[in-house]
């Protein structure tokens, strides 16, 4: 099992042709993904290496069946590009285009949410998802990815930032740990994917025995989760929020990364996730080391997830 | 980017919402002259990103040249908490009735538009949530269906706008979503909106933040973008297109990614440093952009120690490294790198970090987050 992705889902790349699509795209299918297909309008007909390229998404899903979309397209061209997929019945979309207007992005998730509500859409500005050993969608490099393990408990990630994430991949890798799945929803204001839904498909997961979550400053994704995992997550959790030192009213990096009207600071959102129960750690190797003893917790049997409190000595 | 009140309302008036007559001056005279051209009494008002303008006493009234030539003449240059006064706006004075408040932005929880109206108007807004939560209407605007003029009269009847202003209310804020919308703003606020003795109503002042992710459709805010308030840090470092935030402190920051650069500025916090600067070079990391970086660290006085905190993902750490060694050769810094190499091909990286014959005065790897960022912290303290 993983989330979202698995060996069976069928992708075409929306910008196969162009620089940052190829390359990631290629990456891809290196690493085992089946990509199908790629869309760039006006170059139907061609292939990039072997993948067949269509003029439109619904042509490259009537011909491959595909059910995923990866799009790598400038922003000017990215809201276009994830409605004529939604359009053309793609379940589940990645978009990693960084820069899309704020504006644009509020009304394509609200029109998904209208038009689309079967489509799901993750990013966009996000390094994408990750089922280790079966499917790669995105920029992550899959080599820092430890497959998991039917025999050991595997972990669930969620994050919002890309270097962060790999941050996350390597510290579980360096330990020997396998991962489920890896998910990152992007730096955006306007997420198509959001922490809870991650954290409900994680916790409804039969291979995700924990989750890590990598939060930043900016909106309160983080707070609202919190409730979230107060009321729905029995998997033990630990996590971690950069930008404790952020000056308020500006965009780090990220345009979602902001602190402003004293709201999102990254404080408030470790308190709140430590309310919940989750282990908060100060860097993002202590969020991998703190994660590390809850397996070495669950392995050895002492713990069932948050539910702790009920284990009985015996 | 957040503008100053003239280009606010220069925006303002793009999407016909009324503002008052009025323009910029540069000096006393042309203070004189726009006064002229605008109609006694005037409101001389200092130009600047920070609040309190008028407790500072950067804006004044004044009923004839005269009175223009002094006000102006002692605002201009004038420093409003570390702001120096360098233009102001010079418009024709209102009389005023009644003061009210109005405002969009994107509430990130909803992932809808929000508009908040209130009848008490001219006032911290953040006071009347906080006093009389009730005596702000908050609306939530689905983006793919806009307001209509029902919603918006519906609006300002529910914020209590007394009936004479509701129409000119009602007009104002179906232009105002156009003017957050068409215009791609993070936020469009006017406080105070005001109600003339003579039935009409208009923007007295203008807050306006504009999303930079649509720049690139909105060629005309290249002249605000000349005017932005940077420092001579931000400024080099835009030159060089440098994802860069300039601070207080000694440690000099470069990261790739943004999360991790924010996650570089917490831990060198953590060990009792202060980060001079938030940098993130992204994802490529070759020689020209890790030059550009040192090049806008280095310019930085305060800079005692720079922190390189890398994590290789597909940027692979041999090429990060030999693009170090290629910038130090470009570069002669007057502070010490502490780096952090590590994940993708960390090891070769730092092998040819080692062998580039650097001295250890100069350069000092170390393996990982925490123990670079407490080396960098102890050299930026003269440890």
């Amino acid at each position: 099992m993983a989330i979202f992705v698995n060996q069976n889902t069928k992708v075409i790349v929306q910008g196969l042709t162009g620089g940052q699509g190829k390359y990631h795209g290629l990456r891809n299918k290196t690493y085992g993904t089946q990509v199908v297909g790629g869309v760039t309008p006006g170059k139907g007909g061609t292939d990039v290496e072997g993948i067949p390229v269509f003029n439109t998404v619904a042509e490259a899903v009537a011909a491959t069946g595909a059910d995923a979309s990866f799009i790598a397209v400038p922003p000017k061209a990215a809201s276009a590009a994830i409605l004529e997929a939604a359009a053309a019945g793609i379940r589940f979309i990645v978009c990693i285009t960084e820069g899309i207007p704020a504006q644009d992005e509020a009304k394509v998730y609200n029109t998904l949410v209208r038009d689309f509500p079967k489509t799901r859409l993750l990013g966009p500005n996000c390094p994408g998802i990750i089922s280790p050993g079966k499917c790669n969608i995105g920029i992550t490099a899959g080599e820092i990815a430890e497959l998991p393990s039917a025999s050991r408990k595997n972990v669930g990630i969620v994050s919002r930032s890309g270097t962060l994430t790999y941050q996350a991949l390597y510290e579980l890798k360096q330990r020997g740990i396998g991962v489920s799945t890896c998910v990152g929803i992007g730096g955006d204001p306007v997420p198509g994917t959001n922490f809870i839904d991650c954290l409900r498909e994680f916790q409804a997961d039969p291979e995700t025995d924990a989750i890590i979550r990598i939060g930043e400053i900016g909106g309160s994704a983080e707070e609202e989760a919190a409730e979230f995992i107060k009321a729905n997550v029995t998997k033990p959790m630990s996590a971690y929020i950069a930008g404790v030192t952020a000056p308020p009213g500006k965009k780090m990096g990220h345009a979602g990364a902001i602190v402003s009207g004293g709201k999102g600071t990254a404080q408030g959102k470790m308190d709140a996730l430590r309310k919940a129960g989750v282990k908060v750690g100060q860097n993002p190797t202590e969020a991998g080391t703190l994660m590390a003893e809850i397996i070495a917790r669950l392995e050895s049997g002492k713990s069932k997830g948050r539910g702790w409190r009920f284990w009985r000595r015996g | 980017m957040d503008l100053f009140e003239y280009q606010g309302k220069q925006y303002f008036a793009r999407f016909d919402i009324p503002v008052s007559p009025g323009g910029v001056a540069d000096t006393v005279d042309q203070a004189v002259t726009v006064a002229e051209s605008s109609g006694y009494p005037v409101v001389v008002k200092a130009q600047v990103q920070v609040g309190g303008r008028g407790k500072a006493g950067g804006i004044k009234l004044a009923n004839n040249a005269d009175e223009v030539r002094l006000h102006a003449g002692n605002i201009l240059g004038m420093d409003i908490k570390g702001h120096v006064v360098k233009r102001l706006w010079v418009e024709h004075a209102s009389d005023i009735a009644e003061e009210y408040y109005a405002s969009y932005t994107l509430d990130r929880a909803a992932k809808k538009h929000l508009l908040m109206l209130s009848a008490q108007g001219g006032v911290d807004i953040e006071e009347v949530a906080a006093k009389d939560p009730g005596a702000i209407v908050k609306l939530h605007i689905d983006p793919v269906d806009g307001i209509s003029s029902a919603t918006a009269r519906q609006a300002a009847i529910d914020a209590k706008i007394p009936a004479r202003a509701v129409d000119g209310v009602a007009s104002i804020l179906v232009q105002l979503y156009r003017c957050f919308t068409e215009g791609d703003c993070d936020l469009a606020e006017i406080n105070p909106l005001i109600l003339k003795p003579t039935g009409e109503v208009h923007a007295l002042d203008a807050k306006v933040s504009l999303d930079n992710n649509a720049s690139f459709r909105h060629p005309e805010w290249d002249d605000y973008r000349a005017t932005e308030e940077l420092d001579s840090r931000e400024q080099l470092a835009r030159t060089h297109d440098l994802q860069y935030i300039g601070l207080d402190g000694s440690v000099g920051i470069i990261a790739n990614g943004a999360g991790l650069a924010m996650s570089t500025l917490d831990v060198v916090n953590q060990v009792g440093g202060t980060a001079a600067n938030f940098l993130d070079i992204g994802g490529g990391a070759n020689a020209d952009v890790m030059a550009a970086a040192l090049e806008v660290i280095n310019f930085d006085q305060k800079v005692k120690s720079i922190f390189i905190n890398i994590f290789g993902g597909i940027t692979r750490g041999e090429e990060v490294a030999k693009g170090i060694v290629e910038a130090l050769g470009r570069v002669d810094l007057r502070a010490p790198i502490v780096i952090r190499l590590d994940g993708t091909n960390a090891e070769q990286g730092r092998e040819i970090l080692a062998k580039a014959g650097i001295p250890e005065s100069k350069l000092m790897s170390k393996p990982t987050m925490l123990e670079a960022a407490k080396s960098a912290v102890a050299i930026a303290n003269g440890k």
